[in-house]
């Protein structure tokens, strides 16, 4: 609707503008200029006029960072090229561009002639756009505590004994082909295998116990290939239980070869 | 004095032979301290002196300690409260008379008196101890005056100066002013901590916030050596403990070095090691750590070497290298091996007492696994006596260095805390409340 009244609007002022020529016709002509004085010395040509920008403007001229706005110019008079700034290059006399400047620019419109050349600009203000809204998931990084603890099992022991049991066994095999991926995927990372013992033995020989159960782990592993300098051992005898209750099931949970980062 | 030179022949039975054998219960002198009450400003501390003077006498083992409440009325706070001879108007249990306290109910050998007083800012006491079988003339076998501060911890000093020297007439030794460190987990973290033989001044020797245990202490009462993850693996550090300082061990590259334990002429430690490539070893080395070498050369766990304070020459250790954890000797250089106990049950804790003749230990014989208790065997004859019977887990005997007391972590009382007793198993008393508190180790 906007553009339909625009242009009733420009066809009136045309017609107009024909009204008018045709009413010039209807008037004698003016008499001729008077020749040149012949005794005046020759004086230079008057330059043409320069080129006439009627119109350079920016719309909208302001716009979040991402929009566009539209550059529209229109050019008369005596042209030989016409060019705008910020790489929109030349152009016709008149035209529109669409422009999405990163940042606030000014555009320069150069339209040269032979009488000179006429220079106009057109502001486009860009501010900031809104925060964008939170991806709909994060990425989650794991870290490698959270990988020792998903993708290794402990291996147990029987009572002050350090050799690996069958079911031990399979858990490190299994654990062997984890610690090959996490150590590829953290590089720099040493892992600590933690020997533990049950209350029930003397503390001082349970410190010596940790430390063969631990031991007896790691020579597992690195038979599987998993390289020994990433592998420690610590024992902590009986120091650290997982499991306080004086009964079995209790004392085999802390009979336990542990997977922890190194320091 | 014929009495009193047969009860310090008595006394010396205690710390020569086997506990099983010592004098108890009717053998010894029938003791009477009756409460001593103190003057002026001294007041205030009398019932911290009354407590402390009483504990040490009886802890010391050699008396039967009559209760207060069979006492007189009347208690004598000098000499010149007595009237001699007793007039006869007033004999009949007043308490003035000698005859009231040797006579029924009391029926004393021996009577402690005297009182406190502060006298220009100094804690002053006046004690007695008189033998009730004597004449007026013969009685009184210690006078004296002790010097101490106008505070509680005064008080406590001249208690335990004054129960000394009551001690001393009897053949005994006092365990005042020795010390005993243990491990405790009452800060979040376990850490050492030293404190008085009565369980007063306990105080923080460690701060590493890991875990720090098995400590022992040096002849001389000077050093302590202990374990520490503090440096992640378990390794060993030697501390000086007054002032509290880390004497810098070198630990030998290992996943384990520890146990340490010193030697009698406290220039070197022995510890367990697995240096060399399985755990573990016993080796030697200087107190910084260097000149080290390995002692033992077993495949099993050898640990918590201990050598002969008396002779130097011979190691007590726990190994396994015949099934179940057993207390074996050798020579310091590694021969003659010889297993002490039995094999049954499981053995560890191995503590010399100081004249080298008999060990203390923890041994789970007669009861399920893991629950140990205290044992002393001689050496020589691989007679052994049982001095705990199975209330709660019992460990980590250590003689005091009066050779009569002994220290040892209890769970009778539901946690893990440090108890005290006579070498024969009597008199046993709680030493700490506060956390869990283990592995105790008694030094000057």
């Amino acid at each position: 609707m906007f553009s339909k009244r625009k242009f009733t609007v420009i066809w009136m002022t045309i017609l107009l503008a024909l009204f008018a020529a045709g009413c010039k016709k209807k008037v004698p002509p003016p008499p001729p200029p008077p020749p040149p004085k012949p005794e005046v010395v020759e004086t230079p040509k008057p330059p043409p006029p320069a080129p006439v920008v009627a119109q350079f403007t920016a719309e909208p001229t302001s716009i979040q960072r991402g929009q566009s706005s539209t550059l529209r110019w229109e050019v008369s008079g005596d042209v030989a090229g016409i060019s705008i700034s910020e790489g929109v290059g030349t152009v016709q006399r008149t035209g529109t561009q669409r422009v999405s400047p990163s940042d606030s620019a000014t555009y320069t419109l150069t339209a040269t002639g032979p009488g000179g050349a006429t220079t106009a600009s057109a502001t486009v203000n860009v501010s900031a756009p809104p925060p964008p809204p939170p991806p709909p998931e994060a990425k989650v990084t794991v870290t490698l505590v959270e990988r020792l603890t998903s993708d290794l099992q402990d291996a147990y022991y029987d009572y002050d004994k350090s050799d690996i049991r069958s079911d031990a066994r399979d858990v490190l095999t299994r654990d062997a082909a984890a610690l090959k991926i996490i150590l590829n995927d953290f590089p720099t990372a040493v892992i600590v295998l933690e020997g533990h013992c049950d209350e029930r033995g003397s503390a001082e020989y349970n410190l010596g116990l940790g430390d063969r159960r631990a031991s007896s782990a790691k020579e597992f592993l690195q038979q599987l290939g998993v390289p020994a300098d990433r592998l420690k051992t610590i024992s902590y005898g009986k120091e650290r239980p997982q499991c306080t209750e004086q009964n079995e099931s209790c004392w085999q949970k802390n009979r336990r070869g542990h997977f922890a980062p190194g320091q | 004095m014929k009495k009193l030179l047969w009860f310090a022949i008595a006394a010396f039975a205690i710390t020569a032979q086997d506990a099983r054998i010592s004098i108890v219960g009717s053998g010894r002198p029938k003791m009477g301290i009756p409460d001593f009450r103190g003057s002026g400003e001294a007041q205030a501390f009398m019932g911290a002196f009354n407590q402390t003077l009483w504990d040490d006498v009886k802890g010391a083992g050699l008396f039967d300690m009559v209760a207060k409440t069979s006492y007189p009325t009347f208690v004598p706070q000098q000499p010149s409260d007595f009237q001699t001879p007793a007039a006869p108007s007033q004999t009949g249990g007043g308490g003035r008379s000698m005859s009231d306290w040797s006579g029924p109910p009391a029926q004393l050998n021996y009577l402690a008196f005297g009182f406190t007083a502060a006298q220009n800012g100094v804690l002053v006491l006046s004690g007695w101890l008189y033998d009730l079988s004597q004449n007026a003339a013969n009685r009184q076998v210690l006078g004296k005056r002790y010097l101490g501060t106008v505070d509680e911890a005064g008080a406590r000093k001249v208690a335990h100066e004054f129960a000394a020297d009551i001690i001393a007439l009897f053949g005994g030794k006092t365990t005042f002013g020795t010390h005993i460190y243990f491990a405790s987990s009452r800060t979040g973290h376990k850490e050492i901590l030293a404190m008085d033989p009565d369980g007063k001044n306990q105080r923080q020797i460690t701060h590493f916030n890991s875990i720090s245990a098995f400590p022992s202490v040096s002849p001389d009462g000077s050093k302590i050596a202990f374990t520490s993850w503090a440096k992640v693996v378990p390794g060993i550090f030697v501390f000086s403990v007054d002032p509290v300082r880390d004497l810098r061990f070198y630990n030998q590259n290992a996943s384990v070095n520890g146990t340490p334990s010193f030697t009698p002429d406290g220039k070197q430690v022995v510890y367990m090691s697995s240096a060399g490539g399985h755990c573990c070893r016993i080796f030697i080395a200087s107190l910084d750590g260097t000149g080290l070498r390995p002692i033992s050369s077993s495949s099993a766990i050898d640990t918590e070497p201990k050598i002969n304070p008396k002779t130097g020459s011979d190691i007590v250790f726990v190994s396994g290298r015949s099934g179940p954890q057993q207390i074996y000797k050798m020579n310091m250089d590694g021969a003659d091996v010889d297993r002490l106990t039995p094999g049954n049950g499981e053995a560890s804790n191995p503590s010399w007492h100081p004249e080298g003749q008999k060990i203390a230990f923890a041994w789970t014989q007669g009861y399920a696994t893991g629950n140990f208790n205290i044992f002393i065997m001689d050496v020589a004859t691989r007679a052994y006596v049982q001095l705990t019977h199975g209330e709660g887990r019992n460990e980590n005997p250590s003689w005091a260095p009066d050779g009569v007391h002994i220290c040892f972590m209890s769970t009778r009382g539901g946690r893990k805390q440090i108890w005290s007793m006579l070498a024969d198993g009597t008199q046993p008393q709680q030493l700490t409340t506060q956390g869990v508190n283990e592995s105790p180790v008694w030094g000057k």
